[in-house]
């Protein structure tokens, strides 16, 4: 799929919560289940540093995709980072270089990207595109 | 009579919602929300007597310095402070504590030693550290207890004739005990050492006489007391002030400007320079009215009951950890409920309108004391109701039942 189908997808399937409270329990449940990096790349070098929670962000490519492993200490962050990784992981890096992220703003999780919950989302996908464009310069 | 009903229709931002749900607003040791009058005093200032102050002739400035003089007035009166130009206004708490350590830097020299406890916030601890690399002094730490209490017998230990300078806050922002400063400043003394107090955290909750307290040095932030941001007080004792170097030069600092020599002008203006906020030390005037007309002593016995109200329903939740146990203590609840983070308690209790503070509230040594990455904080005012810490405690439950 491709990184729009899989935005469109993910707010289609937030459409049928009803409050925030289903759409964090969503969130919750996703940030529980799943591993989402290999712990040898949980390391200071991966670390985006936020005020409040930690974001790691590991990248390796994969044939011509890039995959990303990532990880937070709180749970509500690490749901936002098992979407975002759904996203674009096994995306190609020019596709994640020209995708846009306002597929947060529909789902109702805005607040979370603001520079005042300082959690490192906002840092995380910069981080995401730093590394589509260094692996882009590699490809070429 | 103490009527908290009353008192809420003074604050018109507890009226408004958050996320749909009547605003709980529980971090009011990060600001406290700010009286009609206050707010008032500001849109007059400006709709009816905004001018530059103590230049201008016209009648407009002289209205202006006479409100701006007015407040610091009260706000000598308040802190029964023996001599109006020991009264310095700066921007805050940060800035007053860095006109001392950037003067001192002249003062001291190589060996010197400095002391410092280690429930402060890096307000108190930065400009210190960088006072101490320019100069090549000593930074010693009063270590704290299991309970977050200042261990005393440390810091007699660490008292020395080379002692210099103790800094040390009234009541800590992250757990809110009230420290023993009395002591704390008597101690020093006997071996010639002067100590500053951040008043920051305490003085919204408790009255502080420098006169009978004999501190050095006094700094204080008005956005905490019911007053505007970006305001603060300096206290400092009168021959101590003058021996110290200006912080900034510009205007209103001076007494005479040649390119071959500016000589300054005195207190409290040398430590003035440049257009105050002019406003905002005027509100920060009313603020200090407002507080005592509901009386700090009836402000503090209500927060206590708040205090104690809150302390216990949270321990009823099991796996919540208060951190700071002290009978003397603000009313400021510290907590973490078992591995949970803090930030997703925070978010949760946003959704549901209630406004605390989580994270390391910029006081990272406390947090490596306890080896946690941080606490949720709730801390009341005056303002708040044992109501609303009923709904705190109802939204924290439902949180936790999501989060675990």
């Amino acid at each position: 799929m491709t990184i729009k189908e899989l935005q469109k997808e993910i707010v289609n399937e937030f459409s049928f919560f009803e409050n925030w409270t289903q759409r964090y329990e969503y969130m919750i449940e996703l940030g529980k289940s799943l591993p989402l990096i290999n712990i040898k790349y949980k390391t200071n070098e991966n670390i985006i540093k936020g005020c409040q929670s930690k974001v790691w962000v590991f990248a390796e490519l994969n044939k011509d995709r890039l995959e990303f492993t990532a990880d937070s200490d709180a749970i509500i962050t690490k749901g936002i980072i098992a979407l975002l990784i759904r996203v674009f992981s096994n995306q190609h890096p020019k596709d994640i270089l020209e995708a846009e992220t306002g597929f947060i703003d529909e789902i109702g999780l805005k607040e979370h990207l603001s520079p005042t919950r300082a959690n490192g989302l906002g840092s995380m996908i910069k981080q995401i595109k730093m590394y589509a464009i260094a692996f882009q310069t590699q490809l070429n | 009579m103490f009527d908290v009903k009353k008192i809420r229709e003074d604050f018109p931002i507890l009226k408004r919602k958050v996320n749909g749900e009547n605003l709980i607003y529980f971090d009011n040791a990060a600001t406290s929300q700010t009286p009609i009058k206050v707010i008032n005093s500001i849109s007059s200032y400006y709709s009816n007597y905004n001018a530059n102050i103590h230049r201008g002739v016209h009648s407009l400035s002289q209205e202006a310095t006479n409100a701006y003089e007015l407040a610091r007035k009260k706000i000598q009166d308040h802190f029964n402070i023996s001599k109006l130009n020991e009264v310095i206004f700066t921007s805050g708490t940060t800035h007053s504590i860095n006109i001392i350590a950037s003067g001192y830097s002249s003062l001291l020299k190589k060996g010197d030693e400095l002391i410092v406890s280690a429930l402060e916030h890096h307000s108190n601890i930065v400009p210190w550290q960088m006072l101490c690399e320019r100069s090549e002094l000593t930074l010693k730490v009063i270590p704290i207890t299991q309970e977050g209490t200042l261990d005393m017998k440390a810091y007699d230990s660490l008292l020395s004739q080379k002692t210099k300078l103790v800094f040390v806050n009234h009541v800590s922002n992250a757990l809110g005990i009230i420290n023993p400063i009395e002591e704390i400043i008597s101690k020093a003394h006997k071996y010639g050492a002067k100590v500053l107090i951040d008043g920051a955290q305490s003085a919204p909750h408790i009255k502080t006489d420098l006169k009978l307290l004999d501190v050095d040095y006094y700094a204080i932030s008005a956005h905490k007391l019911c007053g505007p941001t970006g305001v603060g007080m300096l206290y400092g004792k009168e021959d101590l002030l003058n021996d110290l170097p200006p912080y900034q030069g510009g205007g209103e600092m001076i007494s005479e400007v040649t390119f071959k020599k500016t000589t300054y002008a005195g207190l409290p203006h040398k430590f003035e320079a440049g257009t105050p906020n002019i406003s905002g030390v005027i509100a920060f005037g009313v603020a200090i009215d407002y507080l005592n007309e509901i009386d700090l002593e009836q402000i503090s016995t209500y927060e206590n009951e708040l205090l104690e109200y809150g302390t216990n329903q949270l321990n009823l939740i099991q796996g919540l950890r208060i951190y700071g146990k002290s009978k003397n203590k603000t009313p400021v609840i510290s907590f973490n409920v078992n591995e949970i983070h803090t930030y997703d308690i925070g978010c949760i209790l946003d959704k549901m309108g209630i406004a605390v503070r989580t994270g390391h509230h910029c006081a990272q040594p406390i947090m490596d004391f306890y080896k946690i990455p941080g606490t949720v904080r709730a801390s009341f005012s005056f303002y708040n109701t044992k109501e609303e810490i009923d709904i705190m405690i109802i939204a924290l439950n439902k949180a936790i039942q999501m989060l675990q």
